[in-house]
């Protein structure tokens, strides 16, 4: 099978002024993947699945990941050069920016008439917020109809062309998307009779405060 | 014995254990309306046909002929709640299903009874702090029996049943002591909760189930 690179090039041949790049994998899989823009990810798609070469006709996976908003500091070395004639001055200029967050979705491809794939698309809305739309591959491949409505689900992506977009797993009044890295789970950590870690924190908030007679006692108790 | 004494304690049976398997032997059987209602209550415990999760396979073995459910008189599995009267919660609660359970629940004729089966029904098990789980469904139905197990054996669940009969016998069938379907002036039927925006609404029944107090102190 072509590598992704060489895909993208075939892609940008066929599709002149599309956003396509090549997000490298860099674990021992190395499995690179093809960011799409928005605009042309359906034509794509059906280039994908039409094209001789590839004929990528099974879409088997897709998944959602939350990127959220990022603090990076970069830091800049430069050297001043002291005005007495000692040696120069390393200064550190430290700049922050903050990347900004967006919601990805990212499809399996593989050919079963060919044997060969995956070939890996990933999909980016503009931001967490208002911009949580995507276009949907459902008419491409049928097999992600389920699967998006899953995303739209737990991650909020919404789907443009989905035929069938609802939640599938929680129930229609639900509001939030609880594989968001923000969620806020409700506080029902009253009785946790073993807690440790994170659930010792979120159930200390529900432990009675200790009568005056019981401290004493367990202080008077310890050797 | 004097006036003082018998005004403290109950009276003596009429007819003693002993006096009763002498008779026995000769022919004749002497009961009680209340030992005959818990005899026959306890020795026809009908379970819903109804599985939630794995627990509900190991439900299906005893059922089968090798566990062999029905020594113990609980082999009819009725396909309606309408006709069943112990229902084996037995797997995982999710929220969105945790109303119909309770539903299910309210539209089985009293006497009825619970058996939450394996940690999830218990507790919302090794899903316990998953988004969508309820943390065990004694947080909106009265549960007479926890089966502890992931899944539990289908000897565990039998085990269940036989404390489950040993409850039942030890019923009264008047007075304070009797069970709710006995009495007037409890409630049979539990709330069934709304979906919400974010949970369960409420997301417990405060007449079922309350958190048990724990007081602890910090470690030094």
């Amino acid at each position: 099978m072509e590598s992704a690179e060489q895909i993208r090039d075939r892609l940008l041949a066929q599709f002149p002024g599309a956003e396509i790049s090549v997000v490298t994998n860099p674990g021992v899989a190395a499995q690179h993947s093809l960011l799409l823009g928005a605009a042309h990810a359906r034509a794509i798609a059906e280039f994908l699945r039409d094209d001789a070469n590839l004929k990528l006709d099974q879409c088997s996976n897709v998944t959602g990941i939350d990127w959220p908003e990022k603090e990076i500091i970069e830091t800049t070395k430069s050297t001043v050069p002291d005005p007495a004639g000692g040696p120069a001055k390393v200064v550190e200029l430290k700049t922050k920016r903050i990347q900004p967050g967006c919601l990805e979705v990212v499809y399996h491809l593989y050919s079963i008439a060919l044997r060969h794939g995956p070939v890996v698309l990933r999909l980016r809305t503009g931001n967490r917020t208002d911009q949580s739309t995507v276009p949907s591959l459902t008419p491409v491949w049928r097999a992600c109809e389920f699967q998006e409505r899953e995303v739209f689900d737990l991650y909020g992506v919404v789907f443009e062309g989905h035929p069938d977009l609802r939640r599938i797993l929680m129930w229609d009044a639900f509001k939030d998307h609880p594989m968001r890295r923000d969620y806020v789970e409700p506080d029902d950590y009253e009785w946790e009779p073993t807690p440790h870690g994170a659930v010792l924190e979120k159930a200390k908030a529900h432990y009675p405060a200790p009568s005056v007679a019981a401290v004493p006692a367990a202080e008077g108790a310890k050797p | 014995m004097s006036d003082q004494v018998t005004a403290s304690t109950p009276p003596p049976p009429a007819v003693t254990d002993a006096e009763r398997d002498e008779l026995r032997r000769q022919g004749i059987l002497l009961t009680s309306l209340q030992e005959l209602y818990t005899w026959g209550n306890s020795h026809s415990v009908w379970p819903l046909n109804f599985g939630l999760a794995c627990c509900a396979i190991e439900m299906i073995a005893a059922s089968m002929a090798r566990f062999d459910i029905a020594r113990f008189g609980s082999e009819v599995f009725r396909p309606s709640p309408r006709q069943a009267d112990l229902l084996i919660v037995s797997g995982t609660v999710t929220k969105k299903m945790a109303p119909q359970v309770i539903r299910l629940w309210n539209q089985m004729p009293e006497p009825k009874y619970c058996i939450a089966m394996g940690a999830c029904a218990i507790s919302g098990g090794p899903f316990k702090q998953g988004y969508n789980v309820l943390k065990g469904i004694d947080r909106f139905i009265p549960v007479d029996i926890y089966i502890p197990g992931c899944p539990p054996r289908p000897e565990a669940l039998l085990h269940g049943l036989l404390e489950l009969q040993k409850k039942i016998q030890g019923f009264k069938i008047s007075g304070p002591d009797a069970p709710r379907h006995l009495r007037a002036d409890l409630k049979c039927d539990c709330p069934v909760p709304e979906f919400g925006e974010h949970d369960l609404e409420p997301p417990a029944n405060p007449e079922v189930w309350t958190a048990p107090t724990l007081v602890r102190s910090e470690k030094a």
